[in-house]
């Protein structure tokens, strides 16, 4: 050892002490641990290309080509209602996965139908306030705010569809497979997916809705 | 019915392309009708196309590679050509519209379809077999990034027939890019074929990062990694970090160009330098991306062919990972033209300076690695040692480039063409060829012939070394790039020496398919029968060639830096292998079509999209919808290897290493 300790080529070598599994020298992590893992490496790159948008919202926010800008559009009360139903959706999510956590069939279901049902909610909500601003001349085409606007929006909307798809995909597989481990990984990759996509809403409201509106 | 497709789009009028596809079509045809004929489809099937093994899905990233590469490489002997014959009242062969096409897909395929590919297919193969674990962390995903690839490629070589391709260059900028100038379907191509691989390329990142990070074989800690995983740990958090901005971006133009958003549009408040900032905000980590495996590679051959550990293993790591960082505080350098000001500029010029800090300290370790080693020289170590020489002369004109005033001279001239062939070529291509042939025993269990493959490497070099010795000229005396037409005649003797180059250039690439072929040939005389050609050092080399599909009959222990180093010198002090272990029953992913199926949906949207026809993209939607559902649907993930095959196998793997140690007693240990 102290021979080692001397060799030049060998400074600095060496490893982690620690021997949990997935970390240090502990040999490979359980799949479970790879799984989440894995899909937490997914969720950043999801989270920068949100970022790439809220970039070229920032940029474009008052390119508005002498078009209605920010302070004429967005008013409070449905984007407060839609903010509610997103955000109770994640706690209604939560709760299906420790009702999943727990083995409870018919609980873990309930509350992943709340779930649904809230992301429905707040897509309607969206796709309305999206339909008035289309049909008042205020669309995507009028003007490069309202293009980034669109654009932003939008990605989080399509990513709450696509969330919605995969949640009914997943009731039936609860459903129909019941708790198998690889049904509760998926299960908790998409309860990952739902909080994250909450996190970006908070970000779109804090830039879009309230920094829009503010004097 | 078909959108915008109509029988005008198949450029009838046009020889080149029409006759190059006729030969591609024709060369593709015979290839599948042989593979018919000879019944091979249930193998290919079975064995390829849908195995989730990593090592065979990177021997399919690399073939896919070097095919394009090859494409690539035709695309660049016609430009060279078409320089040196359009000099004056010269025309050349080429009409403008077409040769745009040229040099813009030369970028496209040799960056997205020839580098990557072949980049990733090597961590993909490499990696695992280095970390000491059966496979990566995503198998099926992993075959699907294969493949999702592989699509994208496939629209981009359909728009050789079908359409046409963008004239925008490598890199779409806008305004350029939108449908008011290009309102062909070329940009459309660049766009879905960039999209579709690019989601491939990133799940493969993720996959990668997470085999890294979360499989070693027990006991090995971070820093007893072989450096080829740290720098393929670099690249892949850049891959993660950076490829969503690439998606982000070409989504807007996408936008821009079918619903006639104003992202980067002259009009409406659109600010095109948002685009240029957004791609080289990819960009530049792109070329890290590239470069990083590449170095990987080079230490893995300075070390085992000087005999020696790596010199400065920890000041490697640091080196990776300060690259890392910095190359995301550079990408302004692409564009100090751009008018972002004086403070700007400098800060990015400095930053631009000081990352190559970073690849200085690596340059040195590799050198002292082969201080008072015992050298050898074969094949990989050539293309490696002429990497590290003509590295860095791209690398010092590229800190030349980083100077702003002097950029403002060189900037788009063949200068800067010269810079980043030279820097490209040199990493990334020799890193390539040096990789692919330092493992190519332990992939098909068989070496590459010597002297085809220095023969190869000769001729590559010089030819290279002529090219761009040429085009440095041309842009110091003010050619700038991608002319179609040379009006001046001064430049007629410079183009003409570049010219030979390519020819020179051309002999390489021809020695070697001429190398495969003949090391196919003599496969028996150049059999790898231990499974450790080079005397190698990490655990890639601690298991047969090629590996079985559980690369290690029992994960290896780790107890110090380069494993294999010290279980060979063990074995060869105490003339005997260690103990037979316990064989237990080893798991391993199942086949899975979920991959080829995706890209075929992949592929059938893109197209769709391209031509607008609607209703087919929304059947690929529904179709990659429920080829998600099947997946998810699947009871079995699994099958298992049984105890008395595993053991069958790895008895035969010791009985080779076996024979070995008895017929090299006599050598001193």
């Amino acid at each position: 050892m102290t021979a080692h300790a001397q060799d030049p080529y060998r400074i600095g070598r060496g490893g982690g002490a620690d021997s949990t599994t997935g970390r240090g020298e502990g040999g490979p992590a359980s799949k479970r641990t790879t799984v989440g893992y894995g899909f937490w490496i997914y969720l950043l790159s999801d989270i920068i290309l949100f970022s790439g948008f809220f970039a070229a919202y920032a940029v474009l926010a008052r390119q508005t080509a002498g078009g209605p800008s920010s302070h004429d559009l967005f008013g409070q009360e449905r984007v407060a209602i839609e903010t509610a139903a997103l955000l109770l959706s994640s706690f209604t999510c939560g709760l299906a996965g420790v009702a999943a956590e727990k083995r409870k069939l018919v609980p873990a279901l309930a509350w992943l139908l709340a779930t649904g049902v809230l992301g429905a909610v707040f897509l309607g909500l969206e796709l309305i306030e999206f339909a008035e601003m289309i049909g008042m001349g205020a669309g995507p085409q009028r003007s490069a705010f309202l293009s980034a606007f669109f654009g932003l929006v939008g990605l989080h909307g399509l990513h709450i569809a696509v969330g919605l798809l995969w949640l009914g995909t997943m009731m039936a597989q609860l459903w129909v497979k019941g708790f198998r481990p690889q049904v509760l990984r998926r299960l908790m990759c998409f309860t990952l997916f739902w909080h994250a996509l909450d996190i970006v809403w908070v970000g779109i409201f804090t830039m879009v809705y309230l920094m829009g509106v503010a004097p | 019915m078909l959108g915008k497709l109509s029988w005008s789009a198949i450029p009838f009028s046009q020889p080149i392309p029409l006759i190059a596809a006729g030969g591609v079509g024709l060369a593709l045809f015979a290839v599948l009708g042989w593979i018919t004929v000879k019944g091979h489809w249930p193998y290919l099937w079975k064995e390829w196309i849908t195995s989730a093994d990593h090592k065979r899905i990177g021997v399919m990233y690399v073939l896919l590679g070097l095919v394009m590469l090859l494409r690539g490489f035709v695309d660049a002997i016609m430009m060279r050509t078409q320089q040196a014959s359009a000099i004056g009242h010269a025309q050349g062969y080429l009409p403008p519209e077409h040769y745009d096409q040229i040099f813009s897909a030369h970028g496209t395929i040799m960056i997205f379809f020839g580098a990557m590919p072949v980049i990733i297919g090597l961590m993909n193969f490499v990696v695992p077999l280095q970390l000491g674990v059966r496979d990566v962390a995503f198998p099926t995903l992993n075959s699907t990034s294969f493949w999702l690839t592989a699509a994208g490629a496939l629209l981009v070589n359909m728009s050789l027939v079908i359409g046409e391709f963008a004239r925008t260059g490598w890199l779409p900028y806008a305004p350029l890019s939108e449908t008011t100038y290009s309102p062909g379907v070329g940009v459309d191509y660049y766009v879905w074929a960039i999209q579709i691989s690019g989601v491939g390329t990133l799940m493969s990142g993720i996959n990668l990062v997470t085999t890294i990070l979360k499989l070693r074989a027990p006991g090995m800690g971070y820093l007893r990694m072989p450096m080829f995983c740290w720098t393929a740990l670099g690249a892949n958090m850049l891959i993660v970090a950076a490829f969503p901005i690439l998606t982000a971006t070409l989504a807007m133009l996408t936008l821009d160009r079918y619903l006639g958003f104003h992202f980067f549009t002259n009009e409406a408040g659109g600010n095109m330098m948002m685009f240029v900032n957004l791609i080289w905000a990819w960009g530049h980590p792109e070329v890290y991306i590239l470069i990083l495996p590449a170095f990987g590679i080079f230490s893995e051959i300075f070390s085992t062919f000087s005999s020696k550990p790596l010199f400065g293993y920890r000041s490697m790591v640091a080196a990776t990972l300060f690259i890392v960082v910095v190359s995301f505080t550079v990408w302004l350098h692409h564009f100090f033209t751009m008018g972002a000001g004086g403070d700007v500029n400098a800060a990015f010029g400095i930053a631009t300076s000081i990352i190559a800090v970073g690849t200085g300290v690596k340059i040195y370790n590799w050198l002292f690695t082969m201080v008072g080693g015992r050298l050898r020289f074969p094949t990989p170590m050539l293309w490696s040692l002429a990497f590290m020489m003509t590295f860095v002369i791209g690398g010092m004109t590229g800190v030349l480039l980083a100077v702003p005033p002097a950029d403002f001279m060189l900037h788009n001239s063949m200068f800067l063409v010269a810079h980043f062939h030279n820097v490209i070529n040199s990493g990334v291509v020799f890193g390539a060829f040096a990789g692919i042939t330092y493992w190519f025993p332990k992939a098909f269990g068989f070496r590459l012939d010597e002297y085809w493959g220095k023969m190869a490497f000769c001729l590559t070099l010089a030819g290279f070394l002529i090219v761009f010795g040429a085009l440095y000229v041309l842009g110091l005396e003010g050619m700038t790039r991608r002319l179609q037409h040379i009006d001046f005649t001064e430049w007629a003797p410079w183009l003409y020496v570049s010219v030979a180059g390519i020819g020179v250039m051309i002999l390489g690439v021809a020695s070697q398919i001429v190398q495969i072929v003949v090391s196919i040939r003599n496969r028996e005389a150049l059999r790898d029968e231990t499974g450790d050609p080079w005397d190698g050092r990490s655990l890639e080399w601690a298991t047969s060639s090629p590996p079985p599909a559980f690369n290690f009959a029992v994960l290896p222990k780790v107890h110090g830096e380069e494993p294999y180093w010290t279980i060979k010198r063990q074995a060869i002090e105490s003339q005997g292998l260690a103990d037979e272990p316990p064989y237990e029953a080893i798991e391993m992913p199942r086949n899975s079509a979920t991959g080829v199926v995706t890209a075929f949906f992949a592929t059938l949207i893109g197209f769709s999209m391209i031509w607008m026809i609607w209703w087919l993209a929304a059947l690929g939607f529904v179709g990659a919808y429920a080829t998600f559902v099947v997946f998810a649907w699947r009871d079995e993930e699994e099958k298992e290897i049984p105890a008395e095959e595993v053991a069958r196998i790895d008895r035969a793997r010791r009985a080779a290493r076996s024979k070995w140690l008895e017929e090299n007693r006599e050598q001193p240990a």
